[in-house]
């Protein structure tokens, strides 16, 4: 059994850092698709749409009929450990850092053979297991074979901790204390174990509903932080940047018009917020972050961003707001490549419209402040980058999959 | 049925003798070793029409870079990424070459570098599926694949620690006298259980140590042979197969097992008409399954086999006489090698070592390339002394 995770003491300063190392990194691009779904949460595994065979590794052809129509298609990961072993020795600096570690061939029942990391908790071979594909810390989907119901302590196994980022005893930053949906996560934190949550507060002299009551739970810490103000995030670093492992930034402006109703004085305010926070946040605490990348049994381990599905495909109703979304997207992938050699996870959040203030007019389904708070504690504890949480996220990720130019003209009425 | 290879042989083996690391290239280790071929065979380079190569760190050259390389003109070029099956199918081609008069004379050559770092990097880039779905796991290299099919063969068919071991120690006492290997001290069964784990259940002595070498022979007619005034060795009978078996869900047999009974039939002679064998002994465990898959004993009997026999030469059945790679070493592409030329000193008498007395008839077997969890390609030759 996994022995459960323990506080880990604090780092002695006067010891050099562990410092951060990638697993291989490299595939080919047919394997990425393997990522591509591990990044959701799901596992994946080529198809062939002529004979149906299910292949793995990734190949170009069918290895069966040698057709060329490969469909990547979820998979059950059930199936035999048929071989097992502790590595003692690996040439890779990540890996040596981190033997012994075991790993199993695994006879999967839909067909092909995986070599897989294998949870401590799975018996020796013969033995069933199932088996799921993880984002490894350098960002590329591995997969890994879990024994075949829960076990307690499940999530406490050092191979697996890799691949997720468990709030327990991590150390977080959720940027604005002061909405519901802030306020929101930072007990969702506190219910998952952190240690400690600093909550971000800007403009601390206007009263903001909750907050008061937020605080009295000691695990959460009012910090001062307004991302519009560079000095503001620069201090906070100076202060906390070397201590935080997560970092959330729920920092949102939303306003709810479309980009010809009013002049350019909102859109600049939703870009400062939104776009250049972001890009604030990233230079104060991003070099830290990564610098801390493989610390002790709790590294720095993840940012989240508040994104929107109309970062996607704009909702011209939100023109702004969805422009400043988007740009916020497209700095949040850079961020990632920044972080992808610190093993810093990087969550993007896609959620459609969140019933509060600025969506009043907005008919439901929307997404309460809790149901999103969960959704993300969930996304770190399962490792995955991608998050579209809630049914218009979902129906709207599907439809832009499906086709993005019939999704453009579906959202211009709405 | 396929033709003989009557008119054929295989003479000249060649060592660069090998070294833990090495500041050359490839091309240095080839290079030496073509120099050695026309050395020893008293012929002038330019007599060489045909080029044979095989090597793991050539890049990114191939034979075809050689040729200019090494200013030879040949008709006839092949380069063979076949890495332990490398040998024999070098044999296979240029013999048939030779028989259909594409070249007269066909130097086979196969080496590699190892630079402090060049083992780490080969593997990174080994294969599309080792990049995708093996070197990512920390699996660098074959330890992990072979410890999960070792792990597989010893549950399933009952073979224990201590018989692997007896393989091991046996090859090491074959090395002693042979002046090439790197290990060259005796090797004691408690020092071979006692060893520092590697990938369970392998320990430091089932694995063979990555080094810097070259090998090489010559193929060429008979009668060019006698010219030369060169000892030779005949061929026989060979077989070749590649991914054989692919719906085994994980490896405990190799192309052998489908083509044994052809490569027995070419010779007229089977497994125990054989002085010796010269093994692609990557891991011990592949030593055993290539005495079951090439008829020395059935499937899963090779514990009682391995029991029953000594593996040394002035024993029963000697077994890679030269110490084979695990005693050698494992310079790349020349561990394909190893065991050829080995053979060839051994039928003609002309050895470096030890040597099996009145050999007449020898098999050696290759395998090669775990592109992803097995490996893929197996073959080998039945040589016979003139």
């Amino acid at each position: 059994m996994t022995p459960p995770l323990i506080r880990p003491k604090p780092r002695n300063p006067i010891r050099a850092l562990r410092l951060p190392t990638s697993p291989p990194v490299v595939r080919s691009r047919a394997a990425l698709r393997l990522t591509a779904a591990a990044a959701e949460g799901r596992f994946e595994l080529q198809h062939c749409f002529k004979c149906g065979t299910v292949q793995y590794p990734p190949r170009s052809a069918c290895g069966t009929c040698l057709s060329h129509r490969l469909e990547w298609r979820e998979v059950s990961g059930a199936g035999e450990l048929i071989s097992d072993t502790v590595l003692h020795h690996s040439n890779e600096l990540y890996y040596r850092e981190r033997v012994p570690l075991r790993l199993g061939t695994v006879r999967l029942d839909a067909g092909p053979s995986l070599l897989v990391h294998l949870h401590g908790d799975c018996a020796a071979a013969p033995s069933r297991v199932r088996v799921r594909a993880h984002l490894d810390k350098s960002g590329q989907a591995v997969l890994i074979a879990l024994p075949p119901q829960d076990t307690a302590n499940m999530t406490d196994d050092p191979m697996l901790r890799e691949m997720t980022s468990d709030p327990k005893f991590h150390k977080i930053l959720v940027t604005d204390g002061k909405s519901p949906l802030g306020q929101a996560i930072a007990k969702a934190l506190v219910d998952a174990g952190a240690d400690i949550v600093w909550v971000g507060v800007a403009e601390p002299w206007k009263d903001a509903p909750g907050l008061a009551a937020l605080e009295k739970l000691s695990q959460v810490e009012r910090v001062p932080l307004d991302v519009t103000d560079e000095k503001s995030v620069r201090d906070l670093a100076g202060v906390i940047g070397g201590k935080v492992d997560i970092l959330i930034n729920t920092a949102e402006l939303h306003r709810a018009h479309g980009v010809a109703d009013r002049g350019t004085e909102t859109a600049r305010a939703e870009m400062d917020v939104n776009y250049f926070g972001l890009l604030r946040l990233a230079h104060a605490f991003g070099p830290a972050m990564r610098a801390r990348g493989a610390e002790s049994a709790v590294p720095a381990s993840a940012w989240v961003n508040l994104l929107s599905i109309y970062a996607l495909s704009a909702l011209p109703s939100h023109g702004t707001f969805s422009a400043a979304k988007a740009a916020a997207f497209a700095l949040s992938q850079n961020v990632r490549a920044d972080m992808r050699g610190a093993g810093i996870r990087v969550v993007n959040v896609f959620p459609g419209p969140i019933d509060d203030e600025w969506n009043q007019l907005v008919p439901p389904p929307k997404l309460s402040p809790d149901a999103l708070a969960k959704a993300i504690v969930a996304a770190l504890r399962d490792g995955v980058e991608d998050v579209y949480p809630g049914d218009v996220a979902q129906d709207i990720w599907t439809r832009f999959r499906e086709s993005q130019k019939a999704l453009e003209r579906e959202l211009w009425d709405q | 049925m396929r033709s003989r290879y009557d008119g054929v042989v295989i003479a000249a083996p060649v060592t660069i003798p090998y070294v833990r690391y090495s500041i050359r290239d490839a091309h240095w280790w080839l290079g030496r070793a073509l120099a050695a071929l026309v050395k020893s065979a008293v012929i002038k380079k330019e007599q060489l029409d045909g080029l044979c190569v095989s090597s793991f760190t050539l890049f990114p050259d191939t034979a075809v870079g050689l040729t200019q390389h090494f200013g030879l003109s040949p008709r006839w070029l092949d380069h063979i990424p076949m890495g332990g099956a490398s040998g024999v199918v070098a044999l296979r081609r240029a013999a048939r070459a030779v028989q259909a008069g594409e070249a007269e004379i066909v130097a086979c050559i196969a080496g590699d570098t190892n630079h402090v770092d060049s083992f780490r990097q080969n593997l990174a880039n080994f294969s599309r599926f080792a990049r995708d779905a093996v070197y990512p796991f920390g699996a660098g290299g074959p330890n992990a694949s072979f410890a999960l099919l070792t792990s597989y063969y010893m549950r399933q068919y009952g073979i224990e620690a201590a018989d692997f071991g007896k393989l091991c120690v046996a090859q090491r006492d074959n090395a002693l006298t042979f002046p090439h290997a790197l290990f060259r001290k005796p090797l004691a069964l408690e020092d071979y259980l006692s060893a520092r784990p590697i990938a369970d259940p392998l320990k430091l002595f089932d694995c063979v140590m990555p080094c810097a070498g070259a090998e090489g022979f010559l193929v060429m007619s008979e009668q060019r042979a006698h010219a030369l005034k060169l000892p030779f060795v005949r061929i026989l009978g060979t077989i070749e197969r590649h991914n054989a078996f692919p719906d085994d869900p994980i490896q405990m047999r190799g192309g052998w097992a489908l083509d044994r009974d052809d490569l027995y039939a070419q010779v007229g002679s089977g497994p125990a008409d054989m002085d010796f064998v010269e093994l692609y002994d990557d891991y011990p465990v592949i030593n055993v399954m290539q005495l079951e898959d090439l008829g020395f004993c059935q499937k899963g009997a090779g514990a009682d086999f391995v029991r029953r026999n000594t593996f040394t030469i002035g024993g029963s059945l000697p077994l890679n006489t030269s110490g084979g790679q695990l005693s050698v070493g494992q310079a790349g592409a020349a561990g394909g090698y190893l065991g050829l030329t080995e053979a060839i000193r051994q039928l003609t008498g002309r050895t470096l070592g030890a040597k099996v007395e009145n050999a007449r008839l020898g098999l050696v077997s290759g395998f090669g390339m775990v592109n992803y969890d097995r490996g893929l390609c197996s073959g080998a030759a039945i040589l016979g002394a003139p």
